[in-house]
C-alpha cells in the first residue's frame, strides 16, 4: 500500500470505519459483485431458437473451449446495471460545475426523435434511393451549423471533438502543402487543453506555447499578443486557439490575432469547447477563425454517457473546404447526395477520418435540440450561461479567490490563494463539495494559474441551484480557514467508495478480471 | 566522490568514469507516489540536457534528462519492477542509470550540494 | 423556453447582483465589429409537437431495415438487440453522467467497463484491452501507430482483405504522421502473399478475420512469420459476433485486435455511434491508446475501480501521448456490455450458430440461382456472390422490389470494372427464410 492510503486507513479505522451491516449495504447503497462472479454455466438473459441444421462453412476454424463469458438471467443483469447506476453522480441528478465541459440538461425528446426506426433502423451502405430523410437531416444540421458560425463549409464526420482538432489540422496541413508552402509548427496557448498538443503532434506538427497575460497586467489571462506576434514567422502553420479561452475570459484582442496570424500566412484554428457562451450572439466566422469544432455533447446536449459517444464536426473557411474527409453531403438537383470518394469536387479531400458516414444518432439529438430553441433560444443559451457563470462569480469573489477579476463569460477561474495554509489543497476541497452532493468542479486546469478550480454552471441550473451551490461553497472555504483539514483530507465519507488508491491501480495494472485471483475485501 | 545537481532536479554521482544519476529527494517529493519508470536501454547515446528516461507518477509524467552526456552502461531494474524505491530512497537505491563519461569536465559546471539546497529553497 | 430555469425576474435580480447594466455588458469584450444585435437567421424556438413533426417527416422517407427483407453487411451488421438493453442505457445515472474521473461517484460507470474490458479480452483470446475507441475504423489506425512505436519503424502492410473504409482511415492517419503504407489489391477469393512483403522495416501486418468478402483464415503461420522479422501481426474484426463461433486472434498469435462492436446493443444508426474494441498482449499495455479502467481498493479496504495508466494519455503526456483521444464510446459500451451479458457464454454461441445456419442457407439458395457463383469457401454470417451483371444496378432493381440485397463491391471500388459483378450478402438472425426465398426469387427476376 502506498503511503498515501496508509495514512487515509488508519485515519478511517480510527472513524470506527468498518461497515455497520450484515450484508455490507447500506441502505439504498447495494454492493454487487462483478457478472463474472455470478456466473451460472448455460444460464442466459435470451431464448433463441435452435438453428437448422447445415453442414458448417468455417472453414474448419471453430472455435475450441469455453470463452469464460459469465451467464445470467434477465432479472439478474437487470438488478445487475441497475445497482451499478446507484452509484453514479449525474446530470439529472445534480449539478456538475465542470469548466470548459458544459454539462447541461440533455433532453429527452433528442432521445426520442433518435430511436425512430427511420433513424436508428437504417444501414449506411443502403442505396441512397432509400434514405433521402436521412440525408436531409444531415444536410439540415449542416445548415445550422453553418449559419451559427457564419462559415461556408462544414465537415461532419469526426467523432469527437479531438478527432475534429485531427480534421481541423489535416486540412490545415492540406491547404499550405498545396500552396507549395509546409509549414512546420503549431502555436497553442499555455492555457491549452491536451487534446491540442497531442492533436498537432500527432499531424506531424511541432508544438510551441504562448504565454498568457500575467496576472494584474492589461489583458490578464489572455494570449500574449507581443508574444504571439514575436513566434509568429514563415514556420507556423497554425494557431490554436480556444475561444473563450480555458480561463473563461473572452480574447478580446482576437482580430488581432487573426490579422497577425493571417499576416503570416498561417491558418487560424479554434477549439469550439466553450461555444456555448457565444452561440447565436458572436459568429467565429466574424472572429477571422478560419477552422473550428464542435463538440455536439457539450453545446448541443447530446449525453455525454459516461465518457461518450461523442460528435465533433469541424466548420470550415472557404480555402479549407476543398480538403474536408469524406463523406460529404452536398445539396444536388435531386435533393442531399453522398459523396464518398475523391473526385470531382472533391478531389482534394483529404481522405476518410472515420468508417462511414459520421455520428448520425448525435446529429438527430442535436438537430432537434437546436430546433427546439431556435435562433433567439440559442442565443438565450449564451446570454444565461454566461449570466449564471458571472452570477457565480460575484457571489463567490469574496469567500473564493477568483484568478482574474473582471467579467467573466460561461465559466469562472478560481486558484489556491484562498486555500493558503489551511493545508487543505484543490483536491481535498473538491473531495468534500462531494460529500456535499456535488461533482467537483474541473481541478488543476488550466495549468496557468496554481491550483485552478474552473466551474461552469451552464444555462440549465435555477438560480435556487446556484445559490445553494454558493452557501456550500462558502460555507466549505470557510471551514478550510477554520483549521478543518483532517476532515477534508478523509472526504468523502458518504459514497459507495472512499478515496482509491491510484497508485497501486497503477503500479501494480489490474486491467481484467481473471477466474484464478483472489479478490479479498480487507486491506492488504 | 563527487555529487552534484541539476536545475531539473537530477544527481549525479561521479565513480571513476561512470556517472550514476537519479533524481534528487525534492524532485519525488514532488512528484509524489512514483508508479512507472521508464528507463533508456543499456548501450543507447545520451546527450547533456536531453530526455534520458521518464518518470510517472499516478498523475503526471516527467521527463528525467541527462545530466552529462555519455554512453548508458547500466540501468537500475530493482526500480523497473519497484517503482516505489524511488520513492523511498532517490538519493541512493532509487538511482537510474549509469553513464560512462564522455566529457567528465561538464560535471564541473554542475551544482554543488550547497548550491542546489539555496536553488531548492528559492522554488518556495 | 423548457429547457431555461431562469425567469426575466431571476434575470434581473442576477444582473442587479452583478452591477451590470444588461445582458450586452457581460459581453463587452466582444469586438463591436464582431457583435450582432440580430438574431441569426434561423427557424425560432419551436414546442416538442412542432419538433416532432419536422424531425419525424425527415425520418418518415427512409426504408428502415427491419420493414423489408435485409441483407445487408459491409462492416455493420443489424442484429436483434434484447428490450432491456436501451430501458438500462437510458437510466439518468448512465446517460447523463461524465467520463469517471471521480471515482468515488463513477463506480458503475467504472465497473461496467472493468467487465467490458474483460469481456473483450475474452472474446478476442487477447491479456487486455481498453475502455473502447470511436470505431472500428479509428481503432485499426490506433493498431497501425501503436505497432510503430513499439517496434520504432514506420512502415505498415495493409491486407487486400482488409475493409476499405479502415484501409482509407489508415492512409489518412499515415500520410499525415509521416508513416509507410503498403495496402494490398482487393483480394476476393484469396492469393495474396504477405508474407513476401515483410522486411526489416515493417512495424505490422494489418488483416482482418473474417475478411472483408467473408472468408475466414487460419494466421497463425503469419503471426510467427511477422515476429521472427521484429513486427506485430494486427487481426481486425468488423463481425464481433463471428468469435462466438471461430478461432479467435489471441489463439493466432496476434499481438494486437483493432474491432467493431456494434454488433452487440448498437443499432445500425446509419453508421454511427459505434463501438471501437482494441486489445493487446500484457507486454504492450503501455503502449495502448484510449482509456482504461483498473482494480483497485479504496481507504476502507472494499474493491473499486479508477482509470488508470492516464499518463499514456493527451490530458497529461499533450503532445507526447499514445494518442489524441479523449471521449470513449461510453454509452454505446455499456449497450455492448449489458447485451453480451444477457447473452451469456450459451447465448452467444447460440447466437453465433444461428447467423451461420441463416447465411449457409442463403448461400446455397443464392448459388443455385441461375448465373450466381458463391465465391468463398469458408464464411460466419456474410459472403461474397459474383453475378453475371453488375451488381449495383441489380441492388438498385431489388430496392425497388422492397428488398434490400446486399452490399455492392463496386460502391466502395468504383474504379474498379473487376470488382462490379461482385455483391455481399450478409445474413443475420434477423433473416427469416421467406426473406431468403423473396431474395432468391427477386434476385432470379432482376438476372434473368
Amino acid at each position: 500500500m502506498s503511503e498515501w492510503s496508509q495514512a487515509l486507513s488508519r485515519h478511517v479505522a480510527a472513524e470506527g470505519g468498518a461497515a455497520p451491516t450484515i450484508s455490507g449495504n447500506r441502505g439504498l447503497q447495494i454492493e454487487e459483485a462483478l457478472l463474472f462472479e455470478q456466473d451460472s454455466p448455460g444460464r442466459s438473459g435470451v431464448d433463441l431458437p435452435e438453428p437448422p441444421p447445415v453442414k458448417t462453412r468455417l472453414g474448419g476454424l471453430e472455435r475450441q473451449g469455453a470463452i469464460g463469458l459469465p451467464g445470467l438471467s434477465e432479472p439478474q443483469i437487470v438488478r445487475h446495471y441497475t445497482r451499478l447506476s446507484q452509484k453514479n453522480y449525474a446530470i439529472d441528478a445534480g449539478l456538475y460545475p465542470l469548466g470548459s465541459c458544459t454539462m447541461k440538461h440533455n433532453p429527452r425528446l433528442n432521445e426520442k426523435m433518435a430511436r425512430l426506426p427511420g433513424f436508428a433502423d437504417l444501414h449506411p451502405l443502403q442505396p441512397e434511393s432509400t434514405v433521402p430523410g436521412a440525408l436531409e437531416l444531415i444536410g439540415t444540421l449542416a445548415h445550422w451549423l453553418k449559419t451559427l458560425t457564419g462559415m461556408p463549409a462544414v465537415a461532419l464526420s469526426p467523432a469527437a471533438g479531438a478527432h475534429g482538432e485531427l480534421c481541423g489540422l489535416m486540412t490545415i496541413r492540406a491547404a499550405l502543402t498545396a500552396r507549395g508552402d509546409a509549414r512546420k509548427r503549431i502555436l497553442v496557448p499555455e492555457s491549452a487543453h491536451g487534446t491540442n498538443p497531442a492533436t498537432a503532434a500527432a499531424c506531424g506538427y511541432t508544438v510551441e506555447a504562448i504565454p498568457a497575460n500575467a496576472k494584474g497586467t492589461e489583458n490578464q489571462g489572455r494570449v500574449d499578443l507581443a508574444a504571439l506576434k514575436a513566434k509568429l514567422g514563415s514556420d507556423v502553420a497554425a494557431l490554436m486557439l480556444t475561444n473563450p479561452n480555458t480561463c473563461g475570459l473572452f480574447e478580446d484582442e482576437i482580430l488581432d490575432i487573426a490579422a497577425a496570424v493571417h499576416a503570416a500566412g498561417a491558418f487560424f484554428y479554434c477549439d469550439g469547447a466553450n461555444f456555448n457562451a457565444i452561440v447565436g450572439r458572436v459568429r467565429p466566422a466574424d472572429l477571422g477563425i478560419d477552422a473550428l469544432h464542435i463538440n455536439l455533447h457539450k453545446t448541443f446536449s447530446t449525453p455525454h454517457g459516461g465518457g461518450g459517444p461523442g460528435s465533433g464536426p469541424v466548420v470550415l473557411a472557404a480555402e479549407l473546404a476543398p480538403y474536408a474527409p469524406l463523406p460529404w453531403v452536398v445539396h444536388g438537383p435531386n435533393g442531399f447526395e453522398l459523396v464518398e470518394h475523391a473526385g470531382g469536387s472533391a478531389q482534394h479531400t483529404i481522405g476518410r477520418l472515420k468508417g462511414f458516414h459520421g455520428q448520425m444518432g448525435m446529429f438527430v439529438r442535436a438537430l432537434t435540440y437546436m430546433m427546439s430553441h431556435g435562433a433567439d433560444g440559442l442565443r438565450q443559451v449564451a446570454e444565461d450561461a454566461v449570466l449564471n457563470a458571472n452570477y457565480l462569480r460575484v457571489k463567490l469573489q469574496d469567500a473564493l479567490s477568483v484568478a482574474f477579476p473582471g467579467i467573466c463569460m460561461h465559466e469562472v477561474l478560481f486558484d489556491d490563494a484562498f486555500l493558503k495554509d489551511t493545508g487543505v489543497t484543490p483536491l481535498d476541497f473538491a473531495k468534500a463539495l462531494i460529500d456535499e452532493g456535488y461533482h467537483p468542479m474541473t481541478m488543476y486546469f488550466p495549468l496557468v494559474v496554481h491550483g485552478a478550480l474552473l466551474i461552469e454552471p451552464t444555462e440549465t441550473e435555477s438560480k435556487a441551484s446556484l445559490d445553494q451551490f454558493v452557501d456550500v461553497l462558502r460555507g466549505l472555504a470557510q471551514r478550510a480557514r477554520g483549521g478543518d483539514a483532517e476532515n477534508f483530507r478523509s472526504a468523502p465519507r458518504f459514497t459507495p467508495r472512499r478515496r482509491l488508491d491510484e497508485t497501486a491501480a497503477a503500479r501494480k495494472p489490474v486491467l481484467r478480471w481473471r477466474p484464478d485471483t483472489e479478490h479479498r475485501e480487507a486491506a492488504e | 566522490m563527487t555529487l552534484r545537481f541539476t536545475k531539473d532536479h537530477e544527481w549525479v554521482r561521479q565513480e571513476g568514469d561512470i556517472a550514476v544519476v537519479g533524481i534528487t529527494d525534492y524532485a519525488q517529493e514532488q512528484l509524489g507516489d512514483v508508479v512507472y519508470v521508464e528507463l533508456p536501454e543499456a548501450g543507447r547515446q545520451v546527450e547533456q540536457g536531453k530526455e534520458a528516461a521518464v518518470v510517472e507518477s499516478a498523475k503526471a509524467a516527467s521527463e528525467v534528462y541527462a545530466p552529462v552526456s555519455g554512453e548508458v552502461v547500466e540501468v537500475n531494474d530493482v526500480i523497473a519492477g519497484e517503482p516505489a524505491k524511488v520513492n523511498e530512497d532517490a538519493m541512493g537505491e532509487g538511482w537510474f542509470m549509469k553513464i560512462r563519461l564522455s566529457d567528465p569536465q561538464q560535471l564541473d559546471a554542475l551544482m554543488d550540494e550547497a548550491a542546489y539546497q539555496a536553488f531548492v529553497a528559492e522554488q518556495h | 423556453m423548457r429547457y431555461l430555469p431562469l425567469t426575466d425576474s431571476d434575470r434581473r435580480d442576477m444582473l442587479a447582483a452583478i452591477g451590470a447594466p444588461s445582458i450586452d455588458a457581460l459581453f463587452a469584450d466582444v469586438p463591436p465589429a464582431a457583435r450582432r444585435d440580430g438574431l441569426v437567421d434561423l427557424p425560432l424556438a419551436a414546442g416538442e409537437l412542432d419538433v416532432e413533426r419536422r424531425i419525424s417527416a425527415m425520418a418518415a422517407k427512409n426504408i428502415a431495415a427491419g420493414s423489408v427483407p435485409f441483407f445487408i453487411g459491409g462492416g455493420v451488421y443489424r442484429h436483434h438487440v434484447p428490450a432491456a438493453v436501451d430501458h438500462l442505457i437510458q437510466r439518468g445515472e448512465f446517460l447523463t453522467s461524465y467520463t469517471p474521473y471521480q471515482p468515488e461517484i463513477s463506480q458503475g460507470t467504472l465497473q461496467y467497463l472493468f467487465e467490458f474490458q474483460t469481456q473483450v479480452a475474452l472474446l478476442t483470446g487477447m491479456d487486455v484491452a481498453n475502455a473502447s475507441l470511436y470505431d472500428g475504423a479509428t481503432a485499426c489506425a490506433e493498431a497501425v501507430a501503436m505497432a510503430n512505436r513499439v517496434t520504432r519503424r514506420n512502415k505498415a502492410v495493409l491486407s487486400g482483405g482488409l475493409h476499405p473504409h479502415y484501409r482509407s482511415v489508415c492512409e489518412t492517419y499515415a500520410k499525415f504522421a509521416g508513416n509507410l503504407l503498403a495496402a494490398q489489391d482487393p483480394a476476393p477469393g484469396g492469393g495474396e502473399d504477405l508474407a513476401a512483403l515483410l522486411d526489416g522495416d515493417t512495424a505490422c501486418v494489418v488483416v482482418q478475420n473474417p475478411d472483408f468478402y467473408g472468408e475466414i483464415r487460419d494466421y497463425s503461420a503469419l503471426a510467427r512469420l511477422c515476429h521472427d522479422r521484429g513486427a506485430l501481426l494486427v487481426v481486425v474484426v468488423t463481425e464481433i459476433l463471428s468469435l462466438g463461433a471461430i478461432k479467435p486472434p489471441g489463439e493466432m498469435d496476434a499481438d494486437i485486435v483493432a474491432a467493431e462492436g456494434q454488433s452487440f446493443g448498437n443499432a445500425l444508426n446509419f453508421g454511427g455511434p459505434h463501438v471501437g474494441l482494441f486489445a493487446t498482449r500484457e507486454k504492450l499495455v503501455r503502449q495502448m491508446p484510449g482509456r482504461l479502467v483498473g482494480q483497485t481498493a479504496d481507504a476502507e479496504g472494499r474493491r473499486g475501480w479508477v482509470l488508470t495508466l492516464s499518463t499514456r494519455e493527451q490530458h497529461i503526456r499533450r503532445e507526447k501521448a499514445t494518442s489524441n483521444i479523449c471521449t470513449n464510446a461510453g454509452l454505446c459500451a455499456l449497450a455492448f456490455t449489458i447485451h453480451l451479458s444477457l447473452l451469456g457464454e450459451s447465448g452467444l454461441t447460440g447466437l453465433a450458430r444461428l447467423n451461420h445456419a441463416a447465411a449457409a442457407i442463403a448461400a446455397e439458395r443464392l448459388s443455385a440461382v441461375p448465373g450466381v457463383r458463391l465465391v468463398n469457401s469458408s464464411f460466419f454470417n456474410e459472403f461474397a456472390v459474383r453475378l453475371p451483371k453488375p451488381a449495383a444496378p441489380v441492388v438498385e432493381a431489388l430496392a425497388g422490389k422492397g428488398i434490400l440485397a446486399g452490399v455492392p463491391v463496386s460502391r466502395f471500388y468504383p474504379e474498379r470494372g473487376d470488382l462490379a459483378d461482385l455483391l455481399l450478402v450478409a445474413a443475420t438472425e434477423t433473416v427469416t427464410s421467406d426473406d431468403i426465398d423473396r431474395l432468391a426469387r427477386g434476385l432470379a427476376e432482376v438476372l434473368r
